[in-house]
Order: structure tokens, then C-alpha cells, then sequence
């Protein structure tokens, strides 16, 4: 990694540039400090002034009300759920149907391969209120199952795992399949295990995807019992004039955030890999 | 992703590989399932949309009726729809420059070893992991005319509180600082991965023949990170065509639709009005405009491989 480093050593120009950019990291940083801040200052305080936002008394009020009231462990769980469901069949067709586009031969493979391709280009708003009319007929409004399955129509992972999958060297599968291994034991036992860093990529941004998806949960989900985290947080986002509720609403935020930047941190490398891996792909 | 997708697709290669043991149709199961659910999910509510386009709703019983193209030739003369379309191509026009210049301009400043690199790319990357209802919270809070911090900022300049969020010139560039916030850390990594794809000899021939830092910027780093770029402003373009949340959440497309996206307007006409046929022909257009930037994201990529 930085291969442009080396010549360029640690001139001035270069400390200014990393003075700037520190500067600018602060600048990021401190929208997310000034809520996290603001959700420890009472309501009644909130409504005269943040000017104290640095002086005491702090309050953990906000938060004991969240845990008491809200319905935010619940919808955590649900996002939980559905994430989850997302992810792991999302993995598990993907790789499927990848290891059949790349290493087996049927009638019409590269047609059908073709066609989903084309599926890269079609975006969700121009399927939304058809796929929405699909569920209201089935009754199916208010299920995991509806939160679940339309995210598994992902062409990308398909593309991913394909990709991937062409590229292990053949020698791997044709020793298996010398010694008589089924077609299934082969891609189950002997290539599945090598996918596991495309099984990463994908599920990272799988995982992502579906946690933080918005517009498909929010006409599909009505009732609170079946709101994911996203949905129920915006719900209360709604009476958000009557400024009474501001601490708890920040301290909300806090509350559904910080699990995700946990998780982040713990995993950034993997992260940060997984972008750059589909990144080059 | 479509971005990274589009990009290398040796389709001709399929056709030779696999071939050893022979075809056989039961080799298709390991597709089946995935095509279930893509067509179920993707490729018959597309048909089903494009044919609820031409239908008109009745508000009252929800039945529907025949209409051709009635619908599209409504959104043409319908100011609120194509003031939609006018917002998002400004939202698009604001966002996207700033992706690229900062995202690369990040990725050049970062593109370096050791911790104080890595802290800084997770700082930047940091905001995308979280949803667009607690980013919009975040900045509600920044924006509001009385406790926000950005007001508190100007107030220390003797300059009056501004009410960002329901200004009709400042509601859509608020949105866009608020987006381009979230989620800069994609271009920047995207630009990153490119960077350390070039070979560090360019760098060092550059070295002996003494360019400097803006020559070798100028005439080896740029040159190589052409494909890229492409790629960056295109999966941008296509992204920020589907502003939603940000703003339903932040201004709730106002004040008086000046910050009001496409989406918004399908959303609204779809699933608040329920005037599936409308709705359905917006999105349509939707559809179209974004077609038309995925192909030329594939021409692009096209152009690159020949």
C-alpha cells in the first residue's frame, strides 16, 4: 500500500496536507460529538438553549426514558432478523448460482447469465409499487418474509460470486471431479471453503445494505411491532416540531447508532477490504 | 455497485470455460433458485409496473382502467412532477463533483501507511455505516435555526441564525452537504483501491528523472486511475438519481417543493395518494433516466477494455 510514498517521503507540503486533512476529520466528527453531547442535557434545557452544551449538569434521562418507553429494542431485534435472513440466503443463492454460471454447463447458460446482468441495471424504485401490489395481494404486509425476499433478488451477489468463482484455478475441481466427487460435494467441500473472502465482501455489504434500507420496509412495514430500527427511529422523527421529545430523540439516535459504529470499528479492516476487493473486482 | 459490476464482463470467456465434463441441464439447479426469487422479486414487478403505468386508478374503489399513455402525458404538463425532475438533476449536479474532488482528494492525502492512514480513512468511511434516519437526525440538530450548531457557528460571526431546512434556496444544497457527508467514504475508497494499483516503479522512473509532485500527479497518477474516475462519477450519478430519505426526512421535499426528489414524488403519489398508475409513470421516467447513465457506464467500461 502506498507505493506513492516512497519518493515522496515526509516533505513539508506533505505534513500540511496531513494538518488539513486531521482539520477536516474534526470537522467530520463533530456533528455526531454535538448529539452525542446534546442527548446528556435535559429537555427542559434543550428548549431554552444549547449554549451550555459544555457545562454541566449532564442527565441520563433521555436514555432511561429510551430504554423505558420505546419500542427500539424491539425494532433492533427485528433489523436483527431481517438483516440476518437478507444475508445468509443472499450468500447462499449467490453462491449457488455462481458456482453454476462458472464452473458447469446447462442449456442457455450465458443467455440466462446475460439477463441477469441486465437485472444491475434496473433500480428498486422502478419496481416498488408492482412488487408492493404483489404483497397486498398475497397478504404478506407486515411479515419478515416481505422484508426478507425482495432483498434477495440481488444480481450483484450473483455477478460477485461468479467472478470469483472463475477465478480459482480448474486443476482444484477436476481432481475432484476425477475421484468421482458429485458435482454438490465438489462445490460444497472443495471450492465453497476458498470463496470465503468473496463471502465476505458480499456479506458485509449485504448486511449493510439491509440494515440501513429504507424505502422497501417503509411501505411494506405499517405496523409498529413490525418496524426494522431504520423505520421505527423515523416514525418518531415525525412529531419532531414539538421540540419536548429533542433530547430523547438524540438520545435515540445514539442508542440505534452506536451498536452499528461498534461493529464498524471492530471489523474496519474487513471492511475497508471488502470495498476495495469489489472495488478492483 | 452496479459501478464495479458493469465493469469487466469477459462474457466470452463463459462460453469456453466449463466445458470438460459436457453439458447437462440438471447443472441449471444450481441457478434455479436464485432465478425463482429474481424473477419473482425483480423481473416480473418490473412488466407488472410498466403495465400499471398505463392504467388509471380510481381514487375511491382502486379499480383500474386502460388508459395509454394518459399518465406520461400528465407528468409532462404536471409542474410539481417536473420540478422533481429539475431538483434531482441539481442535487445530482451538486453532489457528485463534490464526491469526486473530495473523494479523490482524500484518497491522494490517505493513500499512505501506518495508523494515523488507517484512523483517518475510518473517520471519513466511518458515517456510512450508519442509516439515513440517524444521519438525518444528526443533522436536523445541525441545522436547526435555534439550538444548531451551524447557527452557534455563525452567531460567533455576528451573523443571524439561519433557517437552512426551510429556506427554499438552502433546503436542497442542505440536503446535499448532508449526503455528501454520509457517504463519502465510497469514492474515497474506490479511488483508494485504484491508487494502490499503480506499480510504485512509475514512481520511482518519475524520481530519477526529478518530476516533482505535481508532474507525477499530473502525468502518472491521473492517467492511471482514468477507469476509475468513470466508473465513481457514473455509480454516482445513478446513485444520487434515488435521493429519498434524506430528503423525506430532513424537509419532506419542502418549502414549497424546492427540495422535493423523484422518488419523493413516486412515494408520495404511490404510497400516500395511492395513485398507483401516476406514481407507476414516474417511475418509469425514473427508470429511463437512470438507463441511460448505467449505459454509459457500460460504454465506458466497453471503450476501456477494446
Amino acid at each position: 500500500m502506498a507505493q506513492g510514498q516512497r519518493f515522496v517521503g515526509r516533505s513539508v507540503g506533505d505534513r500540511v496536507i496531513l494538518g488539513c486533512v486531521i482539520l477536516l476529520a474534526v470537522v467530520w466528527l463533530t456533528p455526531i460529538a454535538w448529539v452525542v453531547i446534546l442527548s446528556f442535557k435535559s429537555n427542559s434545557e434543550l428548549m431554552m438553549t444549547t449554549g451550555s452544551a459544555f457545562r454541566l449538569p449532564y442527565t441520563l434521562k433521555n436514555y432511561s426514558d429510551v430504554l423505558a418507553t420505546s419500542g427500539v429494542f424491539h425494532w433492533f431485534l427485528n433489523s436483527v432478523i431481517v438483516a440476518s435472513g437478507v444475508t445468509i440466503a443472499t450468500l447462499i443463492l449467490a453462491s449457488l448460482a455462481g458456482y453454476g454460471f462458472a464452473r458447469t454447463q446447462f442449456p442457455f447458460r450465458n443467455t440466462i447469465f446475460i439477463l441477469v446482468l441486465l437485472g444491475l441495471a434496473i433500480p428498486e424504485q422502478a419496481v416498488i409499487i408492482a412488487r408492493h401490489q404483489m404483497f397486498t395481494d398475497w397478504k404478506m404486509h407486515n411479515t419478515y418474509t416481505a422484508l426478507i425476499l425482495p432483498g434477495l433478488s440481488n444480481a450483484f451477489g450473483v455477478f460477485l460470486m461468479t467472478q470469483y468463482f472463475r477465478s480459482i484455478p480448474r486443476d482444484i475441481d477436476e481432481a475432484a471431479m476425477l475421484d468421482n466427487a458429485s458435482r454438490f460435494k465438489v462445490f460444497w467441500r472443495v471450492l465453497l471453503p476458498l470463496t470465503i473472502p468473496a463471502q465476505a465482501t458480499l456479506g458485509i455489504f449485504t448486511f449493510l445494505g439491509a440494515w440501513n434500507d429504507y424505502l422497501w420496509p417503509l411501505i411494506s412495514a405499517t405496523k409498529p411491532e413490525m418496524f426494522t430500527l431504520t423505520i421505527g427511529i423515523a416514525s418518531t422523527q415525525t412529531n419532531f416540531a414539538q421540540s419536548e421529545g429533542l433530547g430523547f430523540l438524540m438520545a435515540q439516535a445514539v442508542f440505534a447508532g452506536l451498536p452499528v459504529l461498534i461493529v464498524y470499528l471492530f471489523f474496519q479492516r474487513y471492511i475497508v477490504q471488502a470495498v476495495a476487493g469489489a472495488a478492483i473486482r | 455497485m452496479t459501478a464495479a459490476a458493469a465493469r469487466s464482463t469477459p462474457l466470452s470467456r463463459a462460453a469456453t470455460r466449463g466445458a470438460r465434463i459436457g453439458p447437462d441441464w440438471r447443472n441449471g439447479l444450481f441457478v434455479v433458485p436464485f432465478l425463482l426469487v429474481y424473477l419473482g422479486m425483480l423481473i416480473y414487478p418490473l412488466f407488472w409496473g410498466m403495465w400499471i403505468s398505463l392504467q388509471e386508478y380510481d381514487m375511491f374503489d382502486q379499480s383500474a382502467t386502460y388508459a395509454g399513455l394518459v399518465n406520461f402525458k400528465r407528468l409532462f404538463g404536471d409542474a410539481i412532477f417536473l420540478g422533481t425532475v429539475r431538483n434531482t438533476f441539481v442535487f445530482v449536479l451538486m453532489t457528485v463533483p463534490a464526491f469526486v474532488i473530495i473523494g479523490l482528494g482524500l484518497a491522494l492525502a490517505l493513500n499512505r501507511e501506518g495508523r494515523t492512514g488507517a484512523t483517518l480513512r475510518a473517520v471519513f468511511f466511518g458515517a456510512s455505516v450508519l442509516s439515513v434516519t440517524i444521519v438525518t437526525i444528526i443533522w436536523k440538530i445541525m441545522y436547526l435555526p435555534d439550538i444548531g450548531l451551524l447557527s452557534h457557528i455563525l452567531g460567533l460571526f455576528g451573523i443571524a441564525p439561519i433557517p437552512f431546512l426551510t429556506s427554499q434556496s438552502l433546503a436542497l444544497p442542505a440536503v446535499a452537504v448532508t449526503t455528501v457527508w454520509w457517504i463519502i467514504g465510497l469514492p474515497m475508497m474506490l479511488f483508494l483501491a485504484a491508487l494502490q494499483q499503480i506499480p510504485g516503479e512509475l514512481y520511482e522512473a518519475a524520481a530519477l528523472d526529478n518530476a516533482g509532485r505535481w508532474r507525477s500527479l499530473r502525468s502518472i497518477t491521473l492517467p492511471s486511475i482514468t477507469r476509475t474516475f468513470v466508473v465513481v462519477v457514473i455509480y454516482e450519478i445513478v446513485a444520487q438519481f434515488q435521493l429519498f430519505g434524506q430528503a423525506l426526512l430532513l424537509t419532506r421535499g419542502g418549502p414549497n417543493n424546492t427540495s422535493r426528489p423523484i422518488v419523493l414524488f413516486i412515494y408520495e403519489t404511490g404510497f400516500r395518494d395511492w395513485n398507483l398508475g401516476y406514481a407507476a409513470a414516474a417511475s418509469e421516467i425514473l427508470f429511463l433516466l437512470m438507463a441511460i447513465a448505467a449505459m454509459a457506464q457500460y460504454i465506458a467500461s466497453r471503450r476501456r477494455e477494446a
